[in-house]
């Protein structure tokens, strides 16, 4: 498949949001329970929720670029009962919404408490907003994967491997930026962030290795012989039709070099997985801020080298009629 | 449940085109609005088209065989690009079986194009919604037009008459006896997509015949030899019959 940019970023912008949002309400439930710190209402949740708020913004102005009509893009919500993708655009707004008032109840200490546990545990308000959001965030990473996995003839995508992926690869560049902005506003939660933003990671990497590893042994099930339906071992394109491009010529090829291709997934491997690892375990020495911001940064463009990438190796069987000009 | 469709015969089929350009000014002029060409004249020109016709080679040279392959939206009767359409422009309709595209709901997300195993929709570059064959459903309804003219721009168009139109699932049609008589089959039968629109295969028309049906039984002489000339005076076949 051709790798759209609006879509990459759509995909790797909104899950940074998820992951900081399950990271920051991660937080909170430790500190409900008394195993960690309470963090400060207006700098850490408040600012954090606003931080996740701004990468999801992003993920949405980008999506808008993939739209040929924008304008009518409110229709797409119709389908939720047969299209995933309706179901990711009802999803989306939800989650959002929910973020923002997770960070405002926080910010304007709206959180009246609203039960106890045995006198110990209080349950408030912002902790009832943030679990059903916890609940969304999960769901909008499996909107999302299942947009791709449901489509059973793109073979390297229809997989849970794909569903799966969403979850972790989110979840750690949303841990890897929690890290960096806990060591921003200087709250003690850096270490445990770090932690998770390291386990996460490596809980990604070997899933999304089991990805490549499963792709590189695909076997297709289409082939010419059944894309025209005649029998002979050997049959050859020698005309496509036309000379000058399509739309199938452009939509389902991505157009870069073998060669090219294949560095491109090392790059992907080394900037997404060891590179944040190493950098958050140095940053975690330290505390120091830039070390961990860079962690994000690094992780992130290579995420975007990696959505590009889980694009470009999709095979098409369309492709199958579009070999000779 | 009647389901319209075409049945394409590859044995007929020379590869001519006729199909792809009656189809392109038909569709163009049509009341949904043309069919874009980008650059027409320019390097790098790009339009849009329901229907193609591709060339494939079968077999080493010298036993090979040239097969013309006219390829345009199936209408599936289980079409994956409907259920992942988000706004409903995609849809089937229960009538007749043709899968349409609802030119004023799509908002061009390409999704449908993705879930189509055989490429048959294509975004309009210029209207920015996806498009695809509509099996003229502009003109084989219209009374307007003699009975036999409601057919599809191609299957008019067709010099060799390899496009046939029907209804596949009512057993007498044309197109149903053609598929059934010539073995019809379906792309891609894997992806379960179930197109309503067949393809017939390369057929060749052989008959068998052993060594003994050569030489005549009731020749005595088991031998296989002119016959004797007849004097010239004697009569001949000719003389007694009137052919
Ligand atoms: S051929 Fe493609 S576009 Fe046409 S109905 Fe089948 S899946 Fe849909
Ligand atoms: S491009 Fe149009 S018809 Fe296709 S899935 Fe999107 S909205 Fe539906």
């Amino acid at each position: 498949m051709h790798p759209a940019f609006s879509v990459i970023f759509l995909t790797t912008l909104i899950g940074v949001g998820q992951g900081l949002f399950l990271a920051l309400y991660t937080g909170q439930l430790y500190s409900v329970v008394n195993v960690l710190p309470v963090q400060d209402s207006h700098s850490f949740y408040g600012l954090g929720s606003l931080l996740a708020l701004v990468f999801l913004v992003g993920g949405l102005i980008a999506s808008v670029f993939h739209l040929g009509r924008p304008e009518r893009a409110w229709r797409s919500a119709a389908q939720w009962r047969t299209s995933w993708l309706s179901r990711e655009v009802i999803v989306l707004p939800a989650f959002m919404g929910l973020t923002a008032l997770y960070g405002l109840v926080h910010y304007f200490d709206m959180n009246p408490v609203l039960f106890r546990f045995s006198g110990e545990f209080t349950v408030d308000l912002s902790l009832v907003i943030g679990g059903i959001n916890t609940g969304l965030a999960f769901a909008l990473f499996f909107c999302t994967g299942m947009i791709y996995a449901c489509i059973k003839f793109l073979q390297e995508w229809a997989t849970p491997l794909t569903v799966l992926n969403y979850v972790l690869l989110g979840s750690a560049s949303g841990f890897s930026l929690a890290t960096a902005f806990a060591a921003y506003v200087g709250s003690e939660l850096v270490t445990f962030y770090g932690a998770w933003a390291i386990i996460i990671t490596l809980a990604a990497f070997i899933s999304r290795s089991a990805s490549l590893f499963r792709n590189a042994r695909i076997k297709y099930k289409s082939s010419l012989r059944s894309a025209i339906g005649i029998r002979h071992a050997r049959i050859e394109q020698k005309s496509r039709g036309f000379m000058a491009g399509s739309f199938n010529t452009r939509e389902y090829f991505h157009g870069a070099s073998a060669q090219s291709f294949r560095s491109l997934k090392w790059i992907f491997l080394v900037m997404v997985f060891p590179v944040p690892v190493a950098l958050i375990s140095t940053g975690l020495g330290y505390g120091a801020f830039p070390v961990l911001a860079l962690a994000f940064a690094v992780q992130y463009t290579g995420l975007l080298v990696e959505r590009w990438f889980f694009f470009a190796q999709a095979n098409h069987p369309q492709n199958l009629y579009y070999q000779t000009v | 449940m009647k389901q319209l469709a075409l049945v394409i015969d590859l044995n007929v089929c020379v590869g001519c085109h006729a199909c792809v350009t009656s189809c392109k000014e038909w569709n163009t002029s049509g009341p949904a609005g043309f069919m874009s060409d980008m650059n027409p004249y320019d390097a790098d020109p790009t339009g849009t088209f329901f229907n193609r016709v591709q060339t494939f080679e079968i077999g080493v040279y010298p036993n090979t065989e040239t097969v013309h392959f006219p390829k345009s939206c199936l209408h599936c009767e289980d079409p994956p690009c409907v259920p992942v359409c988000p706004t409903g422009a995609s849809y089937k309709r229960k009538e007749d079986g043709i899968v349409l595209v609802d030119y004023d709901k799509c908002i061009g997300c390409k999704y449908c194009s993705w879930a189509c195993p055989y490429g048959a929709r294509e975004l309009d570059e210029n209207q920015k919604v996806m498009k695809k064959c509509t099996l003229c459903v502009d003109r084989i309804y219209d009374e307007s037009l003699p009975e036999s003219e409601r057919k599809p721009a191609c299957v008019l168009a067709c010099p060799t008459s390899a496009r046939l139109f029907g209804d596949v699932n009512e057993p007498d049609s044309v197109v149903s006896t053609a598929i059934r008589d010539n073995g019809g089959y379906q792309l891609m039968p894997e992806w379960g997509t179930n197109p309503a629109n067949h393809y017939l295969p390369r057929r060749k028309t052989q008959i068998t015949i052993h060594e003994d049906e050569l030489i005549r039984v009731d020749n005595p002489l088991k031998k296989e030899r002119q016959l004797p000339m007849p004097d010239a005076d004697e009569q001949t076949l000719d003389d007694i019959t009137s052919w």
